[in-house]
């Protein structure tokens, strides 16, 4: 997999209740497209909600809705974190 | 004649909009994907009537998969488009907006959900979303009402936007969206309602699988609970008590016996008449769809559409999505899956909601193997029930470690790739008990409807076969296998056949073969996987083509020869 800058990561990788930017999708065509229609794309601010076990999908909070995306295509989702941890409500 | 479409996001409220406006009620549920196919209906515009068609929702204009493609193909056919666009969610459902008005089209925008909006926050200046769009915005609540009058009264304001402009980049638009959305719309602190809590619950990584099971085991105790309850004190003391002294005085008019006695009535058992086995069109062909299924339809049909509203099965999807892959399929497989277990027809036509050929395929054929439906299931409950619950157990375990079985092995056979879950999960809703009752009123007529001609004509057709002695010569032919490798007596070979046109019917054949536990088991469990009915054979045809209904068949066949065979070695 393609190294990414300091700072950057995936949406496997990020802690539930972290919020982040997209930076990247390392996908085809048809993902980009998929992913941007429902609002994933580069420069949009993205929380990660929850992850599921055995490699299950990632819950996102995009805006105001929630996506759940799958777990392989939430490994090529590049984010770049927050520096501050998220507020707690 | 004026054609109008309603066209929007997944989940957004169309359908409860076209029940709305047109007065025909149609399946609405909250989650994406409910309507896959095609929903006409007519509405009144003054003196003229107009054709309204509930299309499929979407996200963009380029289609992604097979009810998106049906959306976009439908939208070059229509004259007006109400573009519904969820409140709570103004900026994903305005990328969508923006592209229609590319097109051309009249527009007309129903901004829906108006009355989420409140509670969460929300606050959008309608006047200026008009402005800005350049066509009309009518606020609506679909589930109640609110704004419907208004909607039909300005639909002929609906007109191309003169603001319309085509992005030649997809972040062109969204750029766009952005700043119509800082423009209207203002969002203030709200409070967290409980099912917002609970949403949390249901999708944390260790809760949302003690939850799952908790929701499963539930669903399965609720329908038994319902269903055996009104068997019990309604159906049966109904036949008992008003239908059989009716049946009872027809039987001796018509003199016991002979030919019209047998089709009406059917064959005393011990001189009296046998909802289970005497096989009259007025006996078990009225007492099988009315009183052994149809409470079972009801049950079903209540709890699920509980959990369909309440916005919980996307959760399930999220949950089953590591598991599904093993077998071809991402977690939102999981939908279609539920559906067949009220009937087949349904299940299959769900399967759309999948991206790819390889997905539909498997789906489709998995749920024509392992998923039996409601009236199979009535059926099966209460006959091999008889015997112990542990039988029926037996029949579902074997159907169930087919489904996994198959699964697995088409997940490496069949050619094609298998896309990633990517789904909304819609926020918890409390649906109104109207609602409810509303859309299980339209499963269970639809069920009478259909089922009970249906049924009635099957219970005809075996009368004559009978007589005409069709089934011992079929009998004799397939003897070796039914004998050999199933090890049940050559008569079961009726039941199979009749299977093909009603599956509840067929096993109703078995009662009076008097069966060992065993071979119950056997024939309930091959009767299930061995060949779809023909409304299924029908709609598998048509959603997945000749050739593909014709290896799923031939994987039914060989599923169902192996897995009766495995029975009876085993048990």
């Amino acid at each position: 997999m393609t190294r990414y800058q300091e700072g950057q990561l995936t949406l496997v990788e990020m802690k539930t209740g972290q919020t982040g930017t997209v930076v990247e999708v390392l996908g085809g065509h048809g993902l980009i497209r998929r992913l941007d229609a429902l609002g994933i794309r580069p420069g949009r601010k993205v929380t990660k909600l929850s992850s599921t076990i055995f490699r299950g999908p990632v819950m996102l909070r995009v805006n105001s809705t929630q996506v759940a995306v799958g777990f392989g295509m939430a490994r090529k989702i590049v984010v770049e974190a927050d520096k501050y941890p998220p507020r707690t409500s | 004649m004026m054609r109008i479409l309603l066209v929007g996001n997944p989940n957004v409220g169309k359908s409860a909009l076209f029940s709305r406006l047109t007065g025909t009620h149609i399946i609405a549920s909250n989650y994406p994907g409910t309507t896959v196919g095609f929903t006409k209906g007519y509405l009144k515009l003054g003196e003229e009537r107009a054709e309204l068609i509930d299309v499929p929702g979407s996200y963009t204009l380029e289609p992604g998969s097979k009810a998106e493609e049906v959306a976009v193909e439908m939208l070059k056919e229509g004259d007006v488009v109400i573009n519904v666009v969820d409140a709570t969610n103004l900026e994903r459902n305005l990328n969508l907006t923006l592209q229609l008005l590319e097109r051309q089209t009249p527009v007309i925008v129903a901004l829906n959900m108006w009355d989420d909006t409140q509670h969460r926050g929300i606050s959008i200046d309608v006047a200026r979303l008009e402005e800005l769009l350049g066509v009309p915005v009518v606020s609506t609540a679909g589930i109640t009402g609110q704004g419907i009058k208004e909607l039909v009264e300005r639909l002929p304001e609906a007109r191309v936007s003169k603001n319309a402009r085509i992005y030649a980049a997809s972040d062109e638009r969204w750029l766009k969206v952005g700043d119509i959305v800082g423009q209207v719309q203002s969002l203030s602190h709200r409070h967290h309602h409980w099912y917002e809590r609970l949403a949390d619950a249901s999708s944390h990584r260790v809760g949302g699988i003690f939850i799952a099971l908790l929701v499963l085991f539930a669903t399965f105790w609720f329908v038994r609970f319902i269903g055996e309850g009104i068997i019990n004190y309604v159906a049966e003391p109904l036949f008992e008590g008003l239908w059989t002294p009716v049946l009872v005085k027809l039987s001796a008019v018509l003199g016991t016996s002979g030919f019209w006695h047998d089709v009406l009535i059917g064959k005393l058992i011990g001189g009296e008449i046998n909802y289970f086995q005497s096989f009259g069109l007025l006996s078990t062909g009225l007492y099988i769809p009315l009183a052994a299924v149809l409470p079972y339809i009801i049950a079903f049909y209540l709890v699920l559409g509980i959990l369909e509203d309440v916005g919980y099965l996307p959760r399930l999807a999220v949950l089953m999505d590591t598991i599904m892959h093993r077998l071809g399929l991402h977690g939102y497989a999981i939908v279609p899956t539920i559906l067949g277990f009220g009937c087949n027809v349904p299940g299959i036509m769900a399967t759309r909601i999948l991206e790819s050929r390889k997905q539909r395929f498997i789906a489709a054929t998995l749920i024509s193997i392992g998923v039996p439906c409601a009236a199979l299931q009535a059926m099966i409950i209460g006959l091999v029930g008889q015997q112990g619950v542990g039988y029926v157990a037996l029949v579902y375990g074997s159907l169930f470690i087919s489904w996994i079985i198959i699964g697995l092995i088409l997940n490496r056979a069949v050619k094609g790739f298998n896309p990633e879950l990517l789904v909304e999960i819609p926020p918890y809703r409390l649906p109104p008990w109207r609602v409810i009752g509303e859309k299980l009123w339209l499963r269970v007529s639809g069920f009478i409807k259909e089922a009970l001609p249906m049924v009635l004509g099957t219970v005809l057709v075996v009368n004559i076969l009978y007589i005409l002695g069709v089934f011992n010569a079929i009998a004799n032919v397939t003897a070796p296998v039914l004998t050999g490798l199933w090890g049940l007596p050559k008569e079961t070979i009726t039941a199979l056949a009749v299977g093909f046109l009603r599956k509840d019917v067929a096993m109703g054949m078995l009662a009076p073969l008097a069966l060992t536990a065993k071979q119950l088991v056997i024939s309930s469990t091959v009767l299930a996987m061995f060949f779809p009915c023909v409304a299924t054979f029908v709609i598998l045809a048509r959603e997945l083509g000749v050739r593909d209904l014709l290896k799923a068949v031939g994987i039914m066949i060989a599923a169902a020869l192996i897995m009766g065979s495995l029975q009876n070695l085993v048990l």
